[in-house]
């Protein structure tokens, strides 16, 4: 398994130059250096001057890709894709184009981010296994019938008409819990109700469905039948049998995803006023923060196949018939 | 069904301990949706909001109007404007009094006040600072019993366990004197910390711009990073000529001509204080890396201090124990003492202890929060703009009543800005000097109902503009005698919009009949540069191609970003564009520039951007900008207005209007569109907040218990269904 793994390192290296390069090239189709350097200076009395000095405290003032003036190795070393791109291998994501050390904002600001996604996740895994659960038992009838309309409905509706229609109802005309906002230690909770909620609420409707899913494909198979044989009670074939065997899927969907927690919702963290990464990474695309967007694509690609490592790795302890070779 | 009756019981049960527990909550008088802890609520706090979190914290660097939001109510500059009196009245603020400006030829000898501009080779302003004059409490001040500086030689140890300024315990504070004025002009001239004034600054200031050279050679001899913040630089080392320090409390500056403008400058953050030592504390390696810079941590000696810089979630101010004391104005402007704006007259400020504002990015919560009384003013989206303000059938603006029975007040004022439409005066078809180009620019000048875009888009939060510079604003005539004639008349001693068929008629002489372009013989067709593409801006440009199609002229749009519009403008590669000017300070020279030919935005990288030149402008605008107000200086200012409206160069667009509301626990609420330090003149009432709050926001459960009743019920059937199958035999 280790020589797995450190394959699968060896792998992700290449993904990430490229996932880099892209980055890069997305960027800078959109954004020059002087456009970069014109949006942090303001939008007065800036001179050509006060841009030349910020490009070139930065190191935007070097040749995109290929530095033609350069000689030898420089001619690729001596760029600023270059320059930008060889700390990140090393986990140094440097200072954004304000200032500011982007480690430390991240480390400040992934907490949030997981106070959210964290209770979301486990809260709607609870409720929408146990509902798919309900929906399997009662397959075949109006109950499964009705069921399944109610969450192509929720999956239908947009996730920022949750949002809005749950701050209006339950902030606005109920005055339950604050509109927006965020607060450190225990006096977060009440800022985390809502949008908890209503992630949890919108996620019902898809995630209720692929479970649906897989314990009706669980119920079809040839174990479940000679359970029943055996006289078990359908209670026991779904909570005992079913379950289980389902879980497999169900394990390495959320394995996946739990990397992923850390970058934050770009949207419920706009609207809530939620501290979070994903509000700092929408923060820096207006901003044309380069240094903060290359960071953050960068840390989501490393999240990402580490997510995909450890669903593989999950594989192997919840499913003895596979192995890593 | 005895096991699912006591399941349902249980059930029940929790309910009814949830409505104890909220009715319990409810009668506590604490509201649930209360963002801020309990504790406060009868506090001196004023709550207010930010969309965006400032970039520069720095006088030499902050320029926007959301970072002086911050750093105008820490750092005095040597002058203010007056909170009450209109016109705009600049009075002394760190200054003892106004400056004493001395006026001097090239040979050295002193002028008269009234000497003619181009006699006067030098101007000097003779500054005397207030004494006693004390820092916020500050760790870059705190000495030890020796006298030595606390903080100034930090270990890698002590960096390596601060992540706030809060993490170094120790404060002090001294006294400011003149050097520091000094020092901070020292500062402006920087090359590393690039400060938006330089440029008009190194144009006046005598050798202002061979210190910055100087200083450039030298930072990069030194080795430095985007902050200068990792080698301290002791800019205390090398002088400005132009800038001497006479005393321990006055100093004196040399500009090279005649400025007025100058005392404009000296009323902005970019000329507060700043002791050597903030530089040399937060210059110390290691601290940038932890955020601790300057740029983010000011030191200031105004009425309120930085207590939490956390722009990701919240900034307070909080009273500066060391501030020298101000008292509130004695004297204002007609109807002020009416209106109970001088009910504190002569008390001391400030009078709000802490300032909370939280990062509000999206507009719903924000407006929301304020009509449950959880910011105390606040703006009006166009989205809320029919919830809060009504017109009466005689246009005049007011309240709509739910907003009346809350106590708000409404507050409007004429903001010191211009949006305007601009021609690229260097298009071979909309520019140039020719009489066809300028009689089509005249036509669209027609076409273009202001007055109509002002109510559709805006609206109605505008005045139509008639030249360049807005009403307050030295220069501006008001009356029906004033107005453009080139575009409007009147009829019936009302002003009012010439019609199309005369706009018609000036394309017919341009050249364009019918609209038709007489080359192809099909219609014209005209480029508008814009910004504005997404589904908001499509009303917007449907409405400016229907003003255009009046003249039958086909108006193409170029829609492209920002970044896009801006290299278009500097390339002089638009056509037909839209852009604004907020004012830096209250005089017509400040918005006359923008159609300066040495301006010019492809030629000379200024802010002329339609790059207007017309060398009799040019020539009076030099007259002019170096005059004191006076009916001279109107007189010139009329003539420029008027060589503007013949040209058209602009399409004259609007002044928007400002409106904001207020609770009526906020007081001393006066639109000063100058001023940015008015924090420290206004007042909570929090007593009436507290009550207000929890009036408007009393927690409603019983939907949650009929929502959970419902739930249950629809669970019924399942439960019947699951025994029914429960007990069938196997099929």
């Amino acid at each position: 398994m280790m020589a797995y793994i450190a394959r699968r390192i060896l792998y992700a290296i290449p993904i990430l130059i490229g996932v880099n390069i892209l980055t890069f090239l997305l960027f800078f189709v959109v954004n020059s250096p002087d456009d970069m350097a014109r949006m942090n200076l303001g939008l007065k009395r800036v001179t050509p001057e006060a841009v030349e000095n910020w490009k070139r405290e930065r190191g935007y003032h070097l040749p995109l890709l290929y530095n033609s003036s350069a000689k030898g190795l420089a001619r690729v070393t001596d760029t600023i894709f270059f320059q930008k791109s060889v700390k990140l291998f090393q986990f140094d994501f440097g200072s954004s184009d304000s200032g500011r050390d982007i480690g430390y904002d991240i480390s400040q600001r992934m907490w949030p981010s997981l106070a959210i996604a964290l209770p979301v996740l486990l809260v709607g895994l609870l409720i929408n296994i146990s509902y798919a659960l309900l929906i399997a038992f009662f397959r075949a009838t109006y109950i499964d019938f009705w069921s399944v309309v109610l969450c192509v409905v929720m999956m239908s509706i947009s996730g920022l008409f949750y949002i809005i229609g749950g701050q209006y109802l339950v902030s606005k005309l109920l005055h339950l819990v604050p509109i927006s906002g965020y607060d450190t230690g225990i006096d977060a909770i009440k800022f985390l109700i809502l949008p908890v909620i209503i992630g949890v609420i919108g996620g019902v409707g898809s995630g209720t469905r692929w479970y649906r899913t897989l314990f009706l494909e669980e119920i079809n198979k040839d174990y479940v039948r000679t359970a029943r044989a055996k006289g078990l009670s359908e209670k026991r074939v779904l909570f005992r049998h079913v379950l289980k065997n389902a879980m497999i899927p169900i394990l390495t969907g959320v394995v996946v995803v739990l990397p992923l927690l850390f970058m934050g919702s770009l949207i419920t963290e706009s609207f809530f006023g939620i501290p979070g990464l994903g509000s700092y990474t929408i923060d820096a695309i207006d901003s044309q923060d380069f240094a903060i967007v290359r960071s953050m694509v960068f840390l989501g690609s490393v999240l990402y196949i580490l997510g995909l490592l450890l669903t593989d790795i999950s594989y192997t302890l919840v499913d003895p018939r596979v192995r890593l070779s | 069904m005895a096991k699912y009756q006591t399941g349902l019981m249980k059930t029940i049960c929790w309910a009814g301990w949830l409505l104890i527990l909220s009715l319990v909550s409810g009668c506590s008088g604490t509201s649930w949706n209360n963002p801020y802890p309990a504790a406060e609520s009868t506090a001196n706090i004023l709550y207010s909001s930010f969309s965006e979190r400032p970039k520069h914290l720095d006088p030499a660097r902050a320029y926007s109007s959301n970072e002086y939001e911050f750093i105008a109510q820490i750092y005095e500059p040597l002058l203010q404007y007056h909170f009450l009196k209109r016109p705009y009245e600049l009075v002394p603020l760190a200054a003892e009094r106004l400056p004493v400006v001395r006026y001097y030829d090239a040979a050295g000898a002193h002028l008269p006040d009234q000497a003619l501009s181009s006699k006067i080779a030098f101007s000097e302003y003779e500054i005397t600072i207030r004494r006693g004059m004390l820092y916020q409490p500050h760790p870059a001040l705190a000495t030890d019993s020796s006298g030595a500086y606390s903080y100034h030689h930090l270990d890698s140890r002590q960096i390596a366990r601060s992540n706030t300024l809060a993490d170094f315990p120790l404060t002090g504070t001294r006294e400011v004197t003149a050097e520091d004025f000094i020092y901070q002009i020292k500062r402006l001239a920087s090359p590393s910390l690039n400060s938006p004034i330089a440029g008009i600054i190194g144009e006046y200031i005598v050798g202002f711009s061979d210190y910055r050279k100087e200083l450039s050679e030298l930072q990069q001899r030194q080795q430095g990073d985007a902050d200068g913040s990792d080698t301290y630089f002791d800019l205390r080392s090398y002088e400005i000529p132009g800038v001497e320090l006479l005393d321990r409390y006055s100093f004196r500056i040399r500009l090279r001509g005649k400025y007025p403008q100058f005392i404009y400058w000296l009323a902005m953050p970019f000329f507060s204080p700043m002791p050597w030592e903030a530089e040399a504390f937060y210059s110390q390696p290691g601290l940038k890396k932890r955020n601790i810079t300057l740029n983010w941590y000011p030191l200031g000696s105004g009425p309120y201090m930085l207590e939490e810089n956390n722009p990701n979630l919240r900034m307070v101010l909080a009273v500066n124990p060391n501030f020298h004391g101000e008292n509130y104005p004695l004297e204002g402007a007609p109807g002020d003492r009416e209106s109970a704006l001088l009910e504190r007259a002569g008390q001391p400020l400030p009078f709000i202890e802490r300032a909370i504002f939280s990062l509000e990015k999206e507009s719903i919560p924000y407006w929301s929060k304020f009509l449950q009384g959880y910011y105390d003013t606040s703006g009006i989206s166009s989205d809320s703009f029919d919830q809060a303000v009504r017109f009466s059938t005689q246009g005049e603006v007011g309240l709509t009543d739910p907003m009346i029975e809350k106590g708000i007040h409404l507050n409007t004022a004429v903001t010191a800005s211009v949006f305007y439409m601009g021609f690229n005066l260097l298009d071979p078809v909309v520019g140039g000097d020719s009489e066809p180009a300028r009689l089509l620019r005249q036509a669209i000048s027609i076409a273009m109902d202001f007055e109509e875009y002002i109510s559709i888009f805006n609206n109605g939060r505008g005045v139509a503009a008639q030249g360049p510079i807005p009403p307050g604003i030295f220069g501006n005539r008001a009356g029906t005698d004033e107005i453009n004639r080139y575009v409007y008349e009147l009829h019936g001693g009302k002003v009012r919009r010439k019609g199309i068929a005369q706009a018609q008629a000036l394309m017919r002489q341009a050249g364009y009949p019918g609209g038709r372009d007489p080359v192809t013989g099909k219609s014209l067709i005209l480029y508008y540069d814009t910004t504005s593409a997404g589904p908001d801006g499509k009303a917007r440009l449907n409405w400016m191609r229907k003003q255009f199609a009046k003249l039958g002229v086909e108006l193409v749009i170029r829609a492209s970003d920002y970044n896009r519009f801006q290299e278009k403008m500097r390339e002089g590669t638009g056509q037909i564009f839209m852009w604004g000017w907020n004012a830096d300070y209250p005089d017509p020279e400040n918005f006359l520039f923008l159609l300066y030919g040495p301006n010019g935005k492809v030629e000379h990288g200024g802010e002329n951007a339609a790059n207007y030149s017309n060398p009799e402008f040019d020539k009076l605008f030099v007259q002019m900008k170096n005059m004191e107000n006076s009916p001279q200086r109107q007189m010139i200012v009329n003539q420029m207005v008027e060589i503007l409206r013949h040209d058209a160069p602009w399409v004259w667009g609007f002044f928007p209007k400002a409106f904001s509301l207020s609770h009526a626990w906020y007081g001393n609420v006066k639109p000063n569109l100058m001023a940015n330090n008015t924090l420290k003149y206004k007042w909570i009432d929090p007593e009436l907040r507290a009550r207000q709050r929890a009036l408007w926001n009393p927690p409603i459960v019983w939907p949650l218990l009929l929502l959970l009743a419902v739930l249950l019920i629809s669970l019924v059937p399942a439960v019947r269904l699951y025994r029914r199958r429960e007990r069938s035999s196997a099929r």
